[in-house]
C-alpha cells in the first residue's frame, strides 16, 4: 500500500502555515487514492514539533532527527529525503513551493527516477488509473496546464494560499522515528555566512503602495514611503512594494517585490503606481480587495484589473495626494 | 585573460512581459499562442549578465547554449552582441514540450561535447512554464555542486562564491568548480544592447555551432514530454474600473484621497 508524504517546514520551532495547506491537500488525495498519509519532519530537537503535527490527523509523522538538519542545507535534505523515499516508496511527496521546495524538488525527483511538477494550484485524482492530476499555471498565469505523470514517487510543489489549512483532529498521528544515515560528506556547497537582513513581510500588509517601471527615480520611492507612513498613521498596516524591474535596478530589495517570483499578496488596498501590469505581477496582487492604479497609459493592463484608475503622471498626483491625506487625517 | 570557461544556458520563449491581451489559449490544440516576438528568457539574461561581469573582472570564455524545437538565431545573437564569445544552438522538433528532466539530459549531452568547463549559469526559471527545474537537474546529471537563487557571483581560486537569497537573509556559499549556479533577477538586467549593434550582429559572422538532436547521442527512452492532458483558460481578472476624473491633478488627488480614506 502506498502513501502520500508531506514535507513539513518550520521556522524557529513553529510550523509554517503552508505545511498545514499541504496536510489538507494530502488528506484529500490519500483518501481518493485509498492510501495512507504521513508528514515528514526533519530537524534537530523536534519532539514538540512532531507532537504538534500529530494533531492534524494524518496517519503518521515520520520524525527524522539529526543535528545536521538544524538549518536547511539543500544537499543534506535532498540526500535524507531521497533515502526515506527509497525505503518507503510513497506515491507522491507534497512540498511547499517555498524556497526550500523550489531548491529540493527537482533534484529529489531526478534521484528517484521520477519527475517533479512545481507550483501547482489544485490537485485531484483520476479514479480510472489512480493518477494524481495537477493544475499548474503557465505563461505567468495566462493558461493553466492540467498534467499527469506515470512515474512514482512523484514530487509536487504547491503554491501558497491555494489550499485550505488543515484543521486540528482528535485522532493523533502515530509518531515514527526514522533512522537516517547521513554525514557531512554529502555537502558540496559550504555555507560561509548567513547575513540577516531586515525584510518586510508584504503578505501581512493591509495596504500596499507599489511602484513600477514608470517610477522615474530611486528618489521618488521616498514619496511612496511617505504615503505609506501617512496610511499607517491612519491605522492601517501599510508597506511599500514594487514590481520586478525595480529590484533588477537595485532600487529596492527583493522582499518588496510583488508577483510570481516575489511575494503573492492580497491586501485590502493595492495602490499600483507606474506599473503597467505584466502578468507575472498581476497574478501576485489580483486577489487584493481593492486595486487602485495610477498610470499615464489608459490602455495598460493594470487599469483593466483595477477598481479605481487615475490616468495621469504620478509626479503630479502623489505630492497632492500626500497633502490631501495629511489634511484628512 | 584567464582560461576560465563559463557556459550559460538560455531558453528562447515568447516575451513573458507581453500584455495578457496578446495571449490566446488554444484548448483544442493544447497550445498557448503569444502574439509577441520571442526573447531570451529574462532570468537567463540575468545569468548572462552575471557571466559578463565575471568576464569584466577576470576574463573568461562565455559559451551560450540554447536548446529547443524551434530557435531563432536573430533572438539569440543578442547574447553575442552583449559580450558572449560563442553560441551553440541545438534545434530539433524532438525537443517540443520536453519535460524538465529530459531537457536537462539533452543539455548535459551537449555540454559533454563542448569539453571542459568551470561554471554553468542559468536563470532560476523560464517565463513560459515557470518550472524552475532544468538547472538543478542538470547539476544532478553532471554530478556537480548546485547553488540556486544567486544574487551575486564571484570566482576565486577554483571556487565559486555566491550570495544566495533566502527568506530574511543573504547566504554566502562556496563550492568547488565545476559547479552550476541558477541566477535570480536581483543580479540585475542584462546590459543594454543597442538596436544598431543588434542589427550589425545579424550580418556578422559569429562563432556559432548549430546542432541537431542526433549529434548528441541521446538515448531515446530518456526523452519524454510533459504529461499535458489539457490546457485551461484561467479565470478572468478584469474588474470594472471607475476612472477618477478632475480638471487638475490636485482635484484628482483630492478625490483619490477620499477614496483611500473610505477604504482604510
Amino acid at each position: 500500500m502506498g502513501e502520500i508524504l508531506v514535507l513539513a517546514e518550520s521556522k524557529e520551532g513553529s510550523l509554517e502555515k503552508p505545511t498545514l495547506e499541504l496536510i489538507h491537500a494530502a488528506k484529500g488525495i490519500a483518501s481518493d487514492l485509498g492510501v495512507g498519509s504521513a508528514t515528514l519532519l526533519l530537524g534537530n530537537s523536534i519532539t514538540e514539533l512532531s507532537n504538534e503535527i500529530a494533531g492534524y490527523g494524518l496517519d503518521k509523522v515520520y520524525k527524522l532527527e539529526n543535528s545536521l538538519f538544524k538549518d536547511f542545507i539543500g544537499d543534506v535534505w535532498v540526500a535524507a529525503i531521497e533515502q526515506v523515499c527509497k525505503n518507503l516508496n510513497p506515491d507522491a511527496v507534497l512540498i511547499s513551493h517555498s524556497d526550500i521546495g523550489r531548491e529540493i524538488a527537482p533534484r529529489l525527483a531526478y534521484r528517484l527516477n521520477s519527475i517533479a511538477t512545481t507550483d501547482c494550484i489544485s490537485l485531484s485524482v483520476n479514479q480510472d488509473d489512480k493518477t494524481i492530476i495537477k493544475n499548474k499555471p503557465i505563461y505567468g498565469g495566462n493558461a493553466i496546464a492540467v498534467l499527469k505523470s506515470l512515474k512514482q514517487p512523484e514530487i509536487i510543489t504547491l503554491r501558497k494560499n491555494c489550499f485550505p489549512l488543515a484543521e486540528a483532529s482528535s485522532e493523533k498521528s502515530e509518531i515514527v522515528e526514522l533512522p537516517v544515515e547521513i554525514s557531512q560528506d554529502v555537502v558540496k556547497v559550504e555555507i560561509l555566512e548567513r547575513k540577516q537582513v531586515d525584510t518586510v513581510e508584504l503578505d501581512k500588509a493591509e495596504v500596499i503602495i507599489s511602484g513600477g517601471r514608470g517610477i522615474a527615480s530611486d528618489e521618488d520611492f521616498k514619496m511612496l514611503e511617505q504615503l505609506a507612513d501617512l496610511i499607517k498613521k491612519a491605522g492601517a498596516n501599510a508597506m511599500v512594494g514594487c514590481s520586478r524591474p525595480i529590484v533588477d535596478m537595485g532600487w529596492m530589495s527583493s522582499d518588496h517585490q510583488v508577483g510570481l517570483t516575489g511575494t503573492m499578496v492580497a491586501p485590502g488596498i493595492y495602490l499600483a503606481i507606474g506599473i503597467s501590469g505584466a502578468i507575472q505581477h498581476l497574478v501576485g496582487m489580483v486577489r487584493s480587495k481593492k486595486i487602485i492604479a495610477i498610470n499615464t497609459d489608459p490602455g495598460c493592463n493594470m487599469l483593466k484589473v483595477a477598481d479605481y484608475g487615475l490616468v495621469d503622471d504620478y509626479t503630479e498626483i502623489i505630492p497632492h495626494l500626500i497633502k490631501k491625506m495629511e489634511e484628512l487625517s | 585573460m584567464s582560461d576560465l570557461k563559463i557556459i550559460v544556458c538560455v531558453k528562447q520563449i515568447p516575451d513573458p512581459e507581453a500584455p495578457f491581451s496578446s495571449v490566446t489559449v488554444d484548448t483544442e490544440k493544447r497550445k498557448v499562442e503569444v502574439d509577441a516576438p520571442d526573447v531570451i528568457n529574462p532570468f537567463d539574461e540575468n545569468a548572462l549578465e552575471a557571466a559578463l561581469r565575471i568576464k569584466e573582472t577576470m576574463g573568461c570564455h562565455i559559451t551560450v547554449v540554447s536548446l529547443g524545437a524551434s530557435l531563432s538565431d536573430t533572438v539569440l545573437r543578442k547574447a553575442i552582441a552583449a559580450g558572449a564569445n560563442e553560441l551553440v544552438l541545438i534545434e530539433d522538433p524532438v525537443f517540443e514540450e520536453l519535460d524538465s528532466n529530459s531537457t536537462a539530459y539533452a543539455l548535459s549531452k551537449a555540454i559533454e561535447q563542448l569539453g571542459d568547463f568551470d561554471l554553468i549559469l542559468t536563470g532560476r526559471q523560464a517565463g513560459d512554464w515557470d518550472a524552475g527545474q532544468v538547472g538543478s537537474v542538470l547539476a544532478e546529471i553532471l554530478n556537480i555542486p548546485c547553488i540556486t537563487m544567486a544574487c551575486g557571483i564571484k570566482v576565486e581560486d577554483g571556487h565559486v562564491i555566491v550570495d544566495k537569497t533566502i527568506p530574511g537573509a543573504i547566504e554566502v556559499v562556496k563550492a568547488k568548480m565545476p559547479a552550476l549556479v541558477t541566477v535570480s533577477n536581483e543580479v540585475g538586467e542584462l546590459r543594454y544592447v543597442s538596436r544598431s549593434k543588434l542589427l550589425a550582429m545579424l550580418r556578422k559572422r559569429i562563432p556559432m555551432k548549430k546542432w541537431k538532436a542526433d549529434q548528441l547521442n541521446l538515448a531515446p527512452d530518456l526523452l519524454s514530454q510533459v504529461g499535458l492532458l489539457e490546457l485551461l483558460t484561467p479565470p478572468d481578472m478584469r474588474r470594472d474600473c471607475v476612472l477618477i476624473e478632475g480638471s487638475s491633478p490636485e482635484e484628482k488627488a483630492a478625490e483619490l484621497a477620499k477614496i483611500i480614506k473610505s477604504l482604510i
